[in-house]
């Protein structure tokens, strides 16, 4: 008999974002120092006996390091201002770490600073403290940046991905797997022409203009980034124990990302954005929130994709194209192509 | 509107539906040979449109299934070498061999390295001249040309640390084997697009007459795949099975003459292993004598002991159309694509990762 042990190692698949990565977090991290403000895995914290306040951090190890349409300082500013609307707070202050691998060229740094600079004017928001370590060749990969946030909520604001309930209206801000496309297309080994650039964008504008408008009815609110908009949407479906259904034909996602991703043998939902939201609400305030988002140049294309309902709870389908109904999985290891 | 969208138009597909749901008299079981429709049959719900007696099951094209968890062995053998950078495609690095994968080989330190071509691997080999770069060279006779070419490239570039581990697959003496076989029966063989690009429509010539089996090459769009299975349910019907061409904007009927003279000038068909069905004769394509210093195996012999397949896994069985996944005891429970335990739930060509993705029928 032949039984398969795999060795106990972290892989490059824990990092996808998929169930991989939740079965990391929640069985090997949480495990240590679980608590219940860090339990909610919500984008941000919401501080207990602090309501106003939301904490966030993420790291950036994005290869490579300046793609199309952004590079690694825009994606660690824009991340974590984006985690921190997601719970409905405006960003006041971000910390910056970098760990930066000698040799790297101090052009390049420059750029990516400057990309940092630009962000944080798009957000309204300046770093407000730092830290810089150089490691020896091969210790990194270029540059790894980490961000921390801390965002203000406004009164009334209570958003979690554990609040989508029945009847909810499911609304997306834009066109789908733009960034994991344009990352793609400038890898190494991976090389195909486009002209797809990242939807790398700080999101905190488009929900102030969505809070103002509904501030009570919007119940939970995603920024899709790995594992894209299916993994995003499984997280919801779990964590409020609701069932979601998706219509395809209504899904917007632009023609050439919808062709690269037919070649390459991707489904757009699991591709990663930088730049969008998905937004669950009351379906008596979603004409109003899409009315808000559209009127928004980073919402411009929004539209309501799909329904929140208390059938098969934790399950995600989509109704295809075709008038059939199909299950809508959490990504499982890493995005890879296919090869015929 | 998108060049697709005239392939996934839901009215004429509802009324192709109808058509074959009105011609089927009789049960009649199709096997669609090729990964990717068994993916997309169930991507776009075409089983849930068709009769209750058209049945449909998947076969041995999916090239990750069908390596054998002996050659998963071999390369990952060949990856832990020193000086080696293995070079492989899409989720080949996730399929399980007997104690390891390429993934886990990666995460205990060899270089693996997913690429999305065979140039690409060449060019990998020809950027880092230090070490040996080995193509884990899986595949039909889609990824053979473009193999093929990489080698030919590689000669006359006399780039010298490139090398290929051939596990390249043909297609028709497999799919003569399985009819062999008789195991289950199928009424007709929904052929593989991509293949038959290349190969044209020669290789299915035979089949009708010896096996009493109809073959329709079938694009990958969901109208295209509904309009084979008409064809298929029509020649069932009538009880005249045929060959028949329903990806005509693809496939000719001579196929790919450039890619197949250059796959004949570097390979050659041998024997070759496939999980469900072991060894079937002339099914591979090994290295011509000119070219024999870009095969891995002639400078990279691995002695890796005989694998048997995970205990319980049925993908050989699924790979052969004789049972689905759902019929797999491990499906859903223990094999699951987080901890496939057989290749069919690793690859996205792979039935059951189709089935586990897919498939509301649970």
């Amino acid at each position: 008999m032949n039984t398969y042990e795999p060795a106990e190692v972290v892989l490059l698949a824990h990092g996808s974002g998929g169930s991989m990565g939740h079965e990391l977090v929640e069985k090997r991290l949480l495990w240590h120092i679980s608590n219940a403000t860090l339990n909610r895995l919500d984008d941000s914290a919401v501080l207990n006996g602090h309501r106003r306040l939301a904490f966030t951090t993420d790291g950036y190890v994005i290869s490579p390091i300046i793609f199309p349409g952004g590079d690694i300082g825009r994606l660690a500013v824009c991340g974590t201002v984006n985690d921190l609307a997601m719970v409905g707070a405006q960003p006041v202050g971000l910390s910056l770490a970098l760990i930066v691998e000698e040799g790297l060229p101090l052009r390049t740094l420059d750029t990516i600073m400057r990309s940092v600079h630009d962000a944080c004017g798009e957000a309204g928001v300046d770093i407000v403290t730092g830290d810089t370590k150089v490691v020896s060749r091969g210790q990194a990969d270029q540059l790894f940046v980490t961000t921390s946030g801390i965002g203000l909520l406004a009164e009334g604001t209570d958003i979690s991905g554990s609040r989508a309930q029945p009847g909810d209206s499911i609304i997306l801000s834009g066109c789908i797997a733009e960034h994991g496309v344009a990352v793609m297309s400038a890898r190494e080994g991976l090389s195909f022409r486009t002209t797809i650039v990242s939807d790398c964008a700080p999101l905190n504008g488009l929900v102030r203009e969505m809070l103002a408008a509904a501030s009570e009815g919007i119940h939970t609110m995603r920024d899709p980034t790995r594992g894209g908009v299916a993994t995003s949407l499984n997280e919801i479906a779990s964590q409020s124990h609701v069932g979601i259904t998706i219509d395809e034909s209504v899904l917007p996602i632009r023609d050439e990302v919808y062709s690269a991703c037919d070649m390459l043998g991707l489904d757009p939902l699991y591709v990663a954005n930088e730049g969008k939201l998905i937004a669950i609400c009351a379906p008596e305030m979603a004409a109003d929130t899409l009315a808000a988002m559209r009127g928004h140049r980073l919402g411009k294309d929004a539209a309501i994709v799909g329904q929140v309902s208390d059938d098969k709870p934790g399950r995600v389908v989509m109704r295809t194209r075709m008038g059939t109904t199909r299950l809508i999985q959490m990504l499982a290891g890493e995005l890879l192509p296919r090869i015929c | 509107m998108r060049f697709v969208d005239e392939f996934r138009d839901s009215k004429t597909a509802r009324a192709i539906a109808e058509r074959i749901t009105r011609i089927s008299t009789k049960p009649a079981q199709f096997m669609e040979f090729c990964g990717s429709h068994t993916h997309a049959l169930l991507r776009f719900g075409i089983r849930d449109m068709l009769p209750p007696a058209v049945s449909m099951r998947s076969g041995p094209g999916c090239p990750v299934c069908v390596t054998s968890t002996h050659d998963i062995d071999r390369a990952i053998a060949i990856s832990r070498m020193p000086g080696v950078t293995v070079a492989t495609y899409g989720d080949l690095v996730r399929v399980p061999g007997s104690r390891s994968s390429l993934e886990y080989a990666r995460a205990s330190g060899a270089d693996v390295r997913v690429v999305y071509s065979a140039l690409d691997a060449l060019a990998l080999a020809e950027a880092n001249p230090s070490t040996d770069l080995v193509l884990v060279g899986i595949g039909f006779e889609t990824t053979a040309p473009t193999i093929a070419a990489s080698v030919v490239q590689a000669m006359r570039k006399e780039v010298n640390n490139y090398r290929v581990l051939s596990l390249l697959k043909r297609t028709p003496p497999v799919m003569e084997a399985l009819l062999s076989l008789g195991e289950i029966k199928i009424d007709g063989i929904l052929c593989p697009g991509h293949v038959s690009v290349i190969t044209g429509m020669e290789p299915y010539a035979a089949i009708p007459s010896r096996f009493g089996v109809g073959c329709v090459v079938s694009g990958f769009e969901p109208l295209d795949i509904l309009r084979a299975i008409e064809i298929l349910a029509q020649q069932c019907e009538a009880g005249t099975p045929d060959v028949a061409n329903a990806y005509e904007r693809a496939v000719s009927i001579a196929g790919n003459r450039v890619a197949q003279d250059l796959m004949n000038e570097v390979f050659s068909p041998c024997a070759a292993e496939w999980r469900g069905l072991g060894q079937v004769k002339d099914s591979g394509l090994s290295f011509n004598p000119q070219y024999a210093n870009f095969d891995a195996t002639t400078r990279y012999a691995p002695e890796v002991a005989p694998a048997e397949d995970p205990s319980g896994c049925r993908c050989g069985d699924v790979l052969r159309g004789s049972c689905l996944p759902e019929d797999c005891t491990l499906f859903r429970e223990a094999c699951t694509p987080q901890r496939p335990i057989g290749p069919c739930m690793v690859s996205h060509e792979g039935a059951c990762a189709a089935y586990f993705a897919y498939s509301t029928h649970t």
